[in-house]
C-alpha cells in the first residue's frame, strides 16, 4: 500500500495540519517508510481472532445519574485564548 | 411518470437525565453559556468519560418499548471532525455495535390504518455544544452547555411513502419517549431534533434513487413541508433531465425551501474507531427483565386496549393514546365516571374543543379528570340532561363553582338544573304547551302520521324552554306523543 | 541526602536529622546549580515545593505523618496540576496552567510529598531519546553526549542526577522503562488500569499508564502504594484491591521461574547489553531461580502493531489542541480552518505531526480494516503469547532495551528510533506490569534488565526486583555529575 503525496495532503487537511508540499514530501518518505514496517502485519494470518480494543478484558463501569459539577467558568476560561460574555470565540462560522 | 416518495428518518432525543452522558454536569436547559461545561465537556487535557448509568437505562427503555433486539454488548466509538461546537474533535457514539438493535414503530394514519415502521437501530451518543451567531466583531460565540447531553438517535429503515407518514412515524416516536418518560420531547428547546433521508423513484421500481438529506428539522410541520419541498424538487429535477446529488440539505421555513449546505469541504471521512477511554458496555438479562417490569404501558398496547376492552373505534383509541397525558386523563375520566364511550366522547369533544380554543395543553386543563368525571356521572345518572351538562362544564372551566368546591354538583345545585323527572311536574308543563299551542296542535292533527314525528319536536322545545332546560327530554317526548296523539 | 533512597530519607525525616524544608531547599539548589546542563525540568515549583515541605513537616510535627509525608519528588510534565504549567514537552500547551490535578497528583499531594517541578519529556510523550521536546533534549546524567531515553527522560535524568529522589513517568511503548534502563534508576510499568489515568494528557489511551520512578524498587512499591487504585473519573482504571506493594519485598527467590524470551536475546542486541543481562540471570540463579527460555511468537509484530494502534488513538486524542479552549492559537487567523490550521501546525513538532498523520491515514476510509482492525487483532495474539508463557514461568527477564544511550543526535531516523523498544512495546499491547532494573554497564551507560509479570502482579515484580537489588549494587551507583555537585 504504497502511500501517495496527495494522501499525506488529506490526512494533513482531515487532521487540521497546515502542511505546505514541501512538507508533505518530506513526511512522505518517513511515513512510507513506517507504513512499510507496519505492512509486516499483512504476514500474519488473523483470521478468527478477534480484534482486542483494550488489554483487560473489562467492561464499562456506570455512574449514578448526578449532578456533581458546580459553575467554574471564570476559572476553566483563564486559560482560553478568547472569550467575551461567557463564549468561547472563534472566526465566524458560516453555516 | 408516476412517482414514489421513499423517506427515512434519523431522530435525535435528548434523554432526559439529570446529568451529561459522560460527565457530572446538569443537562438543565436554558443556564447561562458555558456555566454547565466543566473540564470533562471541555475536553481539557487529560479528561475522561464515565457513562451515565440513566442514559443506558433509558436508551433500554427505548428499546424495549420498540421490541427492539438487545444485543449484549454495545461499544462505543468516536466520530472525528473539527467543528467549534465539538470540544474534542471528536463525538463520542455507537457507530458499529449500538445499545438497541432492529425494532418496529407502529404508526397511525388518518384513516384509521395502522402500519409498521422498521427502526435499523438506536444509539446512543453525546450533543454538541452550540454556536451563536451573533456579532463579536464578526467572530461566532461557542456555548458548550449542551455538549455532552446524552442523546439517543433513533435510525428508521427507508420504510416511509410520504410527507404523512413521515410525521405519523415521528409522531408516534414523540409518544413513545414521552410515555416512557425519557425525554421531554420538546421539539422547541431541540429535546427532539430530525435528520430526514429524502429520495424518489419510478413507481414499481425496487432500487432506491439518490438521496438527499435534510439536516436538523425541528418540528412536526417542518418535517412534512420540508418532505414536500424537497420530493418537488427531486422530481423536477429528474423530468428536467438532472440527477439528485447525495448532499446534506437545510430547511429553511421562512422561505420554505431546502437548500444544498455549502460543501467547501471534500466528502467527510469520520474515521470511526472503537473509544479507547469506554469500556463495551454489557447488558445482562436480570437488568434486561428488571428494566422490563417497570416499563409503563405503551401507546400500541394501549391502543389496543382501549379497542379491545374498553370498545372504542380504532380512530377513538388512536387519539386518546397519542400522548401519555392524554391516555391518562381519558383513563381516569372513565374511572370516575364508569362509562368508557361517554367519557371518550367528552374527551374528545368538550375538553378538546375547548383546550384548542384556549391553547392549553391537557396537563394545563383548568378542568381534570375527576371533575369531568364527576359531571359525566350527573349524565348518566340522569341528574342533569345533556344540554345542561354543557353549561356545567363551561361553568366549570371558567371556574364559576368557586374554589375547591369547583365541582358539577355545586354548580347543578346553585343553578337548579337537576332534571325534572317528576312526572307530575312535567304532565302539568305539557298540558300547559298544549293548551297555549291551539295552531300547532292543528297542523299536527292534521298531518299524516308519519310527517307528526318531525312536528313534535315544536312541542318539545316549548316545554324545555318552560323548564328552563331542567325536564328530561325524553320523558316530555313520550309524555307529548301520548297526549297529542289522543288528540288525532 | 541527595542520594539515598526515599526509604533512607523517610527514616531521616521520622528521625528528625533533617526536615523536609531542609531537603527541599538542598534539592532545589541542586537543580539549580545542575539543571542548566541536563535539562531535566520544564518548570520548578520551588516556592510550592517550599511551603509543602513546611506543611509536611508541621504535619509531623502534629504526629500525622505517613510514610511518604514531607519526601520530595518530581512530575512528569504529562501530569496536569492545577495551576501550575503543565506543557506535555509541546508549544501547544507552553501557555497552558492546568486548571486542574490529576488523580495521582492529588493522591501524591494527600499522602504528604512535596513536589519539586515538573520535568521534561518527548513532546506528548512521542519518543525515545527526550529529543523531541519543545524545551530541548534532557542529558544523561552518566554521559552528558548522550540521550537519557524518552519519553520519561526528564525524571529518569532528574532521579539519576540526584535531583529528586523519585519521579513519576508514565509509560506507553517503554517510556518509564527504557529511560530508568539508559539513566540507571529503577522505573514501574504497572498493570493497564493499575493508576488512573484521570489528569494524565492521553497520548494512546489504550496503552498508557503512569507509574513510579525511583532509585530502587523498594521505593518503587512505596510510590505505588500512593498512586495505585480504582478512580471513578477513569473508567479504565480497574476496581480491584490495592495491596501493600512493600509487604512481599523479602520474600525468598527460590523456586522462583524465569523465563528467557528466545526473541528478546537475537539480532540486534548490543553485546555488552546481552553480557550484562546474561550476568544478572546468573544473580537469580544463585538466589535459587530456575531459568528457562521461553519463547514469544508474535514479538516481532509488536512494533507494527502498535505504529498502527498508537497514531490512530493520538490522532483522535490530540484533535482537541484546535487553539480555542485553551493553548496555542496562531495570530490573526482568516478563517475558522486557517485557526484550526496553523494554530496546530505551529503548536505541534514534527513528529508529533508524524503520528498524527500516520493515524488519520490508517483510520481513514478503505485502510482501517487492513491497519487497525488487522493491528489490533495482532495485539491479541500479543497478549495471548504473554499469558501462555505465564503459564509455565513466574516472570520473564530480559534487556529494556536493546542498546545502552545512544548519542545525542545520533538516531535520525524515526524508523531505527521506533526499533529501540523493541523489549518493551509488546508488554503495553498485552497490558501486562513491567520494570527496569539497573544492571550493569556498557562502558559509562547504564543497562536495564526488564523483569515481566502476568496482569496485576506488580508485588511479585517488585520483590524480584528488590531481591537483586539486595544482591547486587548496581542501583547504587551514581553518575559522577551527581557526586561533584554533592
Amino acid at each position: 500500500m504504497a502511500l501517495e503525496h496527495a494522501e499525506v495532503l488529506r490526512a494533513a487537511h482531515l487532521a487540521r495540519l497546515d502542511l505546505s508540499d514541501n512538507d508533505a514530501t518530506k513526511y512522505l518518505d518517513d511515513i512510507r517508510r513506517i507504513l512499510d514496517m507496519v505492512d509486516q502485519l499483512q504476514t500474519l494470518d488473523t483470521t478468527d481472532v478477534a480484534p482486542l480494543a483494550h488489554p483487560m478484558d473489562a467492561t464499562q463501569r456506570l455512574r449514578a445519574d448526578e449532578v456533581t459539577e458546580k459553575d467554574q467558568r471564570d476559572h476553566y476560561q483563564q486559560c482560553a485564548p478568547q472569550v467575551e460574555n461567557g463564549l468561547y470565540l472563534v472566526p465566524r462560522v458560516v453555516e | 411518470m408516476q412517482w414514489e416518495t421513499v423517506i427515512g428518518l434519523e431522530v435525535h432525543v435528548q434523554l432526559a437525565t439529570q446529568s451529561k452522558i459522560f460527565s457530572g454536569s446538569s443537562t438543565a436547559f436554558g443556564a447561562e453559556p458555558n456555566t454547565q461545561a466543566n473540564a470533562v465537556d471541555l475536553g481539557l487535557p487529560g479528561v475522561l468519560p464515565v457513562l451515565n448509568e440513566q442514559a443506558v437505562a433509558m436508551a433500554l427503555q427505548f428499546g424495549l418499548g420498540i421490541n427492539a433486539e438487545i444485543p449484549e454488548v454495545s461499544v462505543f466509538d468516536r466520530k472525528n471532525y473539527f467543528y467549534p461546537d465539538l470540544p474534542k474533535g471528536y463525538q463520542t457514539s455507537q457507530m458499529y455495535e449500538p445499545i438497541v438493535g432492529r425494532g418496529e414503530v407502529e404508526i397511525l394514519l388518518d384513516d384509521g390504518s395502522a402500519r409498521v415502521i422498521r427502526v435499523h437501530h438506536a444509539h446512543l451518543e453525546e450533543d454538541a455544544g452550540k454556536s451563536l451567531h451573533e456579532d463579536f466583531h464578526g467572530m461566532t460565540g461557542i456555548d458548550l452547555n449542551r455538549a455532552g447531553t446524552p442523546l439517543l438517535e433513533i435510525v428508521s429503515e427507508p420504510d416511509m411513502r410520504s410527507a404523512k407518514e413521515a410525521v405519523a412515524y415521528l409522531r408516534a416516536i414523540h409518544s413513545i419517549v414521552t410515555y416512557l418518560g425519557i425525554s421531554d420531547g420538546n421539539m422547541a428547546e431541540g429535546s427532539m431534533r430530525c435528520d430526514v433521508n429524502v429520495s424518489v423513484r419510478p413507481k414499481g421500481q425496487e432500487e432506491f434513487g439518490t438521496r438527499a438529506e435534510i439536516k436538523n428539522v425541528n418540528s412536526f410541520r417542518f418535517v412534512e413541508r420540508a418532505i414536500a419541498y424537497e420530493v418537488e424538487r427531486q422530481v423536477e429535477l429528474i423530468e428536467d433531465g438532472g440527477k439528485v446529488v447525495q448532499e446534506t440539505r437545510l430547511y429553511d421555513p421562512e422561505a420554505d425551501e431546502t437548500r444544498s449546505m455549502r460543501t467547501k469541504e471534500e466528502a467527510n471521512d469520520y474515521r470511526y474507531f472503537p473509544c479507547p477511554d469506554l469500556l463495551p458496555v454489557m447488558v445482562d438479562s436480570a437488568y434486561i427483565d428488571h428494566l422490563r417490569e417497570s416499563l409503563p404501558e405503551l401507546p400500541a398496547e394501549k391502543r389496543a386496549r382501549f379497542q379491545d376492552e374498553l370498545g372504542l373505534s380504532a380512530y377513538d383509541a388512536g387519539v386518546l393514546s397519542s400522548s401519555r397525558a392524554m391516555a391518562e386523563y381519558f383513563e381516569r375520566t372513565k374511572d370516575v365516571c364508569g362509562d368508557a364511550k361517554q367519557a371518550a366522547n367528552w374527551v374528545q369533544g368538550e375538553l378538546s374543543g375547548a383546550l384548542n380554543r384556549d391553547a392549553l395543553d391537557i396537563s394545563d386543563s383548568p378542568i381534570n379528570a375527576d371533575q369531568l368525571g364527576e359531571l359525566i356521572k350527573r349524565v348518566i345518572d340522569n341528574t342533569i340532561n345533556g344540554k345542561a351538562a354543557k353549561q356545567v362544564f363551561q361553568a366549570l372551566w371558567n371556574g364559576e363553582g368557586g374554589g375547591e368546591n369547583n365541582s358539577a354538583d355545586a354548580i347543578i345545585e346553585a343553578r337548579g338544573l337537576k332534571q325534572v323527572t317528576d312526572t307530575g311536574a312535567i304532565d302539568a308543563m305539557v298540558e300547559q304547551v298544549i293548551a297555549d299551542s291551539p295552531a300547532q296542535v292543528a297542523q299536527y292533527r292534521d298531518a299524516e302520521p308519519d310527517k307528526r314525528g318531525k312536528m313534535i319536536g315544536y312541542f318539545v322545545g316549548q316545554v324545555m324552554k318552560a323548564s328552563r332546560g331542567t325536564a328530561n327530554p325524553q320523558q316530555v317526548n313520550t309524555l307529548l306523543k301520548e297526549k297529542l296523539d289522543a288528540l288525532c | 541526602m541527595h542520594d539515598k533512597t526515599i526509604t533512607e530519607i523517610a527514616g531521616a525525616l521520622a528521625a528528625g536529622t533533617i526536615s523536609s524544608r531542609e531537603l527541599t531547599q538542598d534539592l532545589l539548589g541542586r537543580i539549580d546549580r545542575m539543571d542548566g546542563q541536563l535539562n531535566s525540568f520544564i518548570t520548578v515549583t520551588a516556592e510550592q515545593a517550599l511551603s509543602a515541605a513546611d506543611h509536611a513537616d508541621q504535619q509531623r510535627a502534629n504526629g500525622q505523618a505517613g510514610p511518604l509525608t514531607g519526601v520530595p519528588l518530581a512530575i512528569k510534565d504529562i501530569f496536569c496540576t492545577q495551576g501550575v504549567k503543565t506543557s506535555c514537552g509541546s508549544k501547544m500547551l507552553d501557555n497552558f496552567i492546568a486548571p486542574y490535578d490529576a488523580t495521582v497528583v492529588s493522591k501524591l499531594r494527600a499522602a504528604g510529598t512535596v513536589s519539586l517541578g515538573k520535568t521534561n519529556m518527548d513532546e506528548f510523550a512521542m519518543g525515545s531519546s527526550n529529543e523531541n521536546s519543545f524545551y530541548g533534549p534532557v542529558k544523561n546524567p552518566w554521559d552528558l553526549t548522550a540521550v537519557p531515553g524518552g519519553s520519561s527522560g526528564g525524571s529518569a535524568a532528574a532521579v539519576a542526577a540526584g535531583l529528586v529522589p523519585a519521579a513519576l513517568g508514565t509509560d506507553t511503548g517503554g517510556s518509564i522503562r527504557q529511560p530508568a534502563a539508559f539513566c540507571g534508576i529503577t522505573g514501574l510499568k504497572p498493570t493497564y488500569g493499575r493508576v488512573s489515568r484521570y489528569g494524565m494528557v492521553a497520548y494512546a489511551s489504550s496503552l498508557d499508564q503512569g507509574g513510579p520512578m525511583a532509585r530502587s524498587a523498594a521505593d518503587c512499591g512505596l510510590l505505588l502504594n500512593a498512586i495505585a487504585g480504582h478512580d471513578a473519573r477513569d473508567s479504565t482504571s480497574v476496581a480491584r484491591v490495592v495491596p501493600d506493594y512493600t509487604e512481599e519485598l523479602d520474600a525468598p527467590l527460590a523456586g522462583l521461574k524465569i523465563g528467557l524470551p528466545r526473541e528478546y536475546f537475537g539480532d540486534g542486541l548490543d553485546p555488552s547489553v546481552e553480557s550484562a543481562i546474561r550476568d544478572a540471570i546468573k544473580v537469580f540463579e544463585s538466589l535459587g531461580a530456575s531459568v528457562r527460555e521461553v519463547s514469544l511468537p508474535h514479538t516481532s509484530y509488536a512494533i507494527p502493531a502498535y505504529y498502527v494502534i498508537a497514531p490512530a488513538e493520538a490522532s483522535s486524542n490530540l484533535s482537541r489542541y484546535d487553539g480555542v479552549r485553551f493553548g496555542h492559537r496562531c495570530d490573526n487567523p482568516s478563517d475558522l480552518i486557517d485557526l484550526y490550521k496553523r494554530s496546530r501546525a505551529e503548536g505541534f513538532g514534527d513528529e508529533v505531526k508524524r503520528r498524527i498523520l500516520i493515524g488519520t491515514h490508517t483510520l481513514s476510509e478503505g485502510f482501517f480494516d487492513a491497519y487497525y482492525k488487522k493491528a489490533q487483532q495482532v495485539r491479541r495474539l500479543i497478549r495471548q503469547d504473554f499469558l501462555d508463557a505465564f503459564e509455565e514461568v513466574d516472570v520473564l527477564m530480559g534487556p529494556a532495551a536493546p542498546t545502552p544511550a545512544f548519542d545525542l543526535g545520533a538516531t535520525k531516523d524515526p524508523v531505527s528510533m521506533y526499533l529501540q523498544d523493541i523489549y518493551t512495546i509488546a508488554i503495553n499491547l498485552a497490558g501486562i506490569p513491567g520494570i527496569s532494573v539497573p544492571a550493569g554497564f556498557s562502558g559509562k551507560r547504564p543497562v536495564g534488565l526488564q523483569i515481566l509479570g502476568t496482569h496485576f502482579a506488580e508485588a511479585r515484580l517488585l520483590n524480584v526486583a528488590h531481591q537483586f537489588q539486595q544482591a547486587t549494587d548496581w542501583h547504587l551507583r551514581r553518575p559522577e555529575i551527581a557526586e561533584e555537585n554533592a
